[in-house]
C-alpha cells in the first residue's frame, strides 16, 4: 500500500528534512511512526498525502508514483486517505454532523447515503447523538473523534494520524488507538505518527522510527 | 485504490441522466448557501451591493436622460427650414418670381412668402408691440422665403448644401438655416452620450474592484475552511464555487439597488419635467427604465460580480494551500 524507495525531503529552506528512507507497508497493515521531534514524522505523512512532493526517491500508494499525479488531481487521490490531525481541523462554525458530512458533499454523494454514512461513522467512534452539537462544546478527546470519523466517513483504504493523542489523557489516547485497530482489522491500512512511546509499546504493532530523517529502525512483533 | 473515487461510482450506476440532477442540485444547494452566508452579515452585504448599485445607478441614469433628450430633439429632425432675409429694395413680384424658381429645386418642398407688410403684421400679433410699432414711420422688417426641403434633403449635410445655393440668389441679403441648434444640440449629445460610455466603463471597473476586494477578504476570512476543504478532497471547482456564487449575489443586488435608484430618480423628476414641457407646449412623456434596458442593466451587474469574485478567486484561491 505505502512503498517509500530512496526518498529523500529537503525544504526550500534547504533543511533535509528526510534522507534517503525506504520502508514498505502491506494494505491492511497498522504502524506506528515514533521518533524525536523534528525527526521528520510529520514530513513523512505529508509526502504520503501529498502536501508536500519528495525531492529524491520515490513514493508509491498503491502502486501509484506520486510524482506523477498532477496538482489538478490531488484532491481526488486525498478522497482515498483519510487524514486526522493532532488540531482537529474541524469548522467550527459547522455542527459535528456537516463536518464529518463535509468529504461526503465535496465527492458528490447524494443526500441519503450522506445522513446514513454520517450516522455509521459517528456511531463507530462513540459520537452518535452529539450530531447537533457544535465541535467547540465538545471535549479534547470528542473533538479528536470527530476528525476521526471524518477521516473514516467515505471509507479511504488508507488512515493517516499525525500525533492523534498529542494533548489527550492515557486513558483517551488507549481509546483512540482502540479505534484506530478496529479500522485495521476491517482492512485499512493504518500509520500514525507518535511519541507515545508509552503507550505503542503495549500494542502488537509495527514500529518504524526516525532520527534525523533517517529510517533508523523498523520492528515488527508479528514476524 | 480499489474503492477509489466512489463518486463515479454513484454517477454511473445512477445513470447520466440522474448524475446531471445531482449536480445542478448541489448547485442550486451552493447557491442558496451563500445567500445563507451573505443574510448572516446583512449590513455588510447592504454596503457593498450598495456601493455597486450607487455606481451603476449614474451611468444608467444619465443613459435614461440621454435617451429621453433624443426622443424630445427627435421631434425637430424635420424641422429644418432656411430662411432667406431678401434685401430691402426687392418688391414683391420679384420675390414672387424667385419664389417660384426656388419651388422647383429638387430638393425643396415648398417654399412660402412673407411680405414686409405680413411680417409686420404678424410681428405685431406675436409680441403685443403693436401701439409702439405704430409709431414708426417704416416698416423695419425686410421679407422672407421661408424654404422647407424635402425630406430626402433634410440631413444636416443636404440642408447646408442647399443654404449656399441660396444664398448666391442676388436679393438674398442673409441666409439662415434654422436647424443650427439641432444640430449644436446634436453634437452636444453625442459628447455626452460618450461620456457616459466612458463613466460606465470607469463605475464598471470600480464595481470590478469592490467585489473582488470583498471576495478577496471573505476567502481571507475563510483560509482555515479553504485549507480543510484541500485537505479532504476538495477541488479548486468546489472551493471556488460559493465565492462565485457570492459575487453573483452581489451583483444581482447591485444591479435591484441600480435600477431602484433610477426608477426613484425618475419618479422624482417626472413633475418638474412634465410642467418644463407643459411650459414649451410639448407632448412629452419622460420614459423610464424599459424591460430591455432593465435586462441589459441587471445582466451587466451580475457579470461584474461573477468576474470580480472570479478574478479575486483565480488570484488568491491558489496561494492558500495547507501545509
Ligand atoms: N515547510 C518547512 N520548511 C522548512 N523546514 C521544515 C518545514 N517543515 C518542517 N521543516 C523541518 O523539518 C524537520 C522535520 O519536521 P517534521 O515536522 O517532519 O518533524 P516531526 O517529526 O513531525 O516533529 P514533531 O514531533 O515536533 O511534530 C524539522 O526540523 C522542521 O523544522
Ligand atoms: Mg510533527
Amino acid at each position: 500500500m505505502i512503498r517509500f524507495t530512496h526518498t529523500s525531503k529537503r525544504y526550500p529552506s534547504g533543511f533535509d528534512a528526510l534522507q534517503n528512507v525506504s520502508f514498505h507497508m502491506p494494505a491492511g497493515q497498522m504502524a506506528f511512526l515514533t521518533g524525536h521531534s523534528g525527526a521528520g514524522k510529520s514530513s513523512l505523512l505529508k509526502l504520503i498525502a501529498l502536501l508536500e512532493r519528495s525531492s529524491r526517491g520515490q513514493v508509491l500508494i498503491n502502486g501509484q508514483n506520486l510524482a506523477k499525479i498532477s496538482r489538478r488531481r490531488i484532491p481526488y487521490f486525498r478522497r482515498n486517505i483519510g487524514i486526522i490531525f493532532q488540531d482537529h481541523q474541524l469548522l467550527f462554525d459547522r455542527t459535528v454532523y456537516d463536518n464529518v458530512a463535509l468529504p461526503l458533499i465535496i465527492a458528490g454523494y447524494p443526500r441519503r447515503e450522506i445522513g446514513k454514512r454520517v450516522r455509521a461513522a459517528l456511531d463507530k467512534v462513540g459520537l452518535l447523538g452529539k450530531e447537533r452539537k457544535y465541535p467547540i462544546t465538545l471535549s479534547g478527546g470528542e473533538q479528536q473523534r470527530v476528525g476521526i470519523a471524518r477521516a473514516v466517513v467515505n471509507k479511504p483504504p488508507l488512515l493517516l494520524a499525525d500525533e492523534p493523542t498529542g494533548n489527550l489523557d492515557p486513558e483517551l489516547s488507549r481509546d483512540i488507538m482502540h479505534i484506530f485497530e478496529e479500522f485495521s482489522q476491517v482492512g485499512v491500512t493504518v500509520l500514525v505518527a507518535t511519541h507515545d512511546l508509552a503507550l505503542i509499546h503495549t500494542l502488537p504493532y509495527r514500529v518504524l522510527t526516525l532520527k534525523g530523517g533517517q529510517l533508523v529502525n523498523d520492528t515488527d512483533p508479528s514476524e | 485504490m480499489a474503492s477509489g473515487a466512489p463518486s463515479r461510482d454513484i454517477g454511473l450506476r445512477r445513470g447520466p441522466l440522474t448524475a446531471l440532477r445531482v449536480y445542478l442540485l448541489r448547485h442550486l444547494q451552493v447557491l442558496f448557501y451563500s445567500l445563507g452566508v451573505l443574510s448572516r452579515s446583512p449590513f455588510a452585504t447592504l454596503m457593498t451591493t450598495a456601493v455597486i448599485g450607487i455606481a451603476l445607478a449614474l451611468p444608467s441614469g444619465l443613459h435614461v436622460v440621454l435617451k429621453n433628450a433624443q426622443q424630445l430633439s427627435g421631434g425637430w429632425d424635420g424641422a429644418a427650414q432656411i430662411s432667406l432675409f431678401l434685401k430691402r429694395t426687392v418688391q414683391d413680384d420679384e420675390a414672387s418670381r424667385l419664389a417660384r424658381q426656388i419651388q422647383k429645386l429638387p430638393e425643396v418642398a415648398n417654399v412660402s412668402y412673407i411680405s414686409r407688410r405680413e411680417a409686420l403684421q404678424e410681428f405685431q400679433r406675436l409680441s403685443g408691440f403693436g401701439d409702439a410699432l405704430e409709431a414708426l414711420k417704416d416698416n423695419p422688417l425686410p421679407s422672407v422665403l421661408v424654404i422647407h426641403p424635402t425630406p430626402a434633403a433634410s440631413t444636416p449635410a443636404a440642408t447646408e448644401k442647399l443654404l449656399h445655393r441660396l444664398k448666391d440668389y442676388p436679393p438674398v441679403d442673409i441666409a439662415q438655416l434654422d436647424m443650427q441648434w439641432v444640430k449644436r444640440l446634436y453634437v452636444i449629445m453625442e459628447l455626452v452620450r460618450r461620456g457616459v460610455v466612458v463613466l460606465a466603463a470607469l463605475l464598471a471597473l470600480a464595481v470590478l474592484l469592490v467585489v473582488g476586494n470583498t471576495i478577496r477578504l471573505a476567502i481571507q476570512n475563510r483560509r482555515d475552511e479553504i485549507v480543510v476543504m484541500k485537505l479532504i478532497g476538495g477541488t479548486d471547482a468546489f472551493i471556488r464555487r460559493p465565492f462565485l456564487y457570492t459575487g453573483f449575489w452581489y451583483g444581482l443586488f447591485g444591479g435591484v439597488i441600480a435600477w431602484l435608484l433610477v426608477s426613484l430618480s425618475l419618479t422624482i423628476l417626472s413633475d418638474p419635467v412634465e410642467r418644463l414641457t407643459g411650459l414649451y407646449q410639448s407632448q412629452f412623456e419622460l420614459s423610464g427604465l424599459d424591460a430591455a434596458t432593465t435586462g441589459i442593466l441587471i445582466g451587466t451587474s451580475i457579470l461584474l460580480g461573477l468576474t470580480g469574485s472570479w478574478l479575486a478567486v483565480g488570484r488568491h484561491l491558489r496561494d492558500i494551500e495547507p501545509t
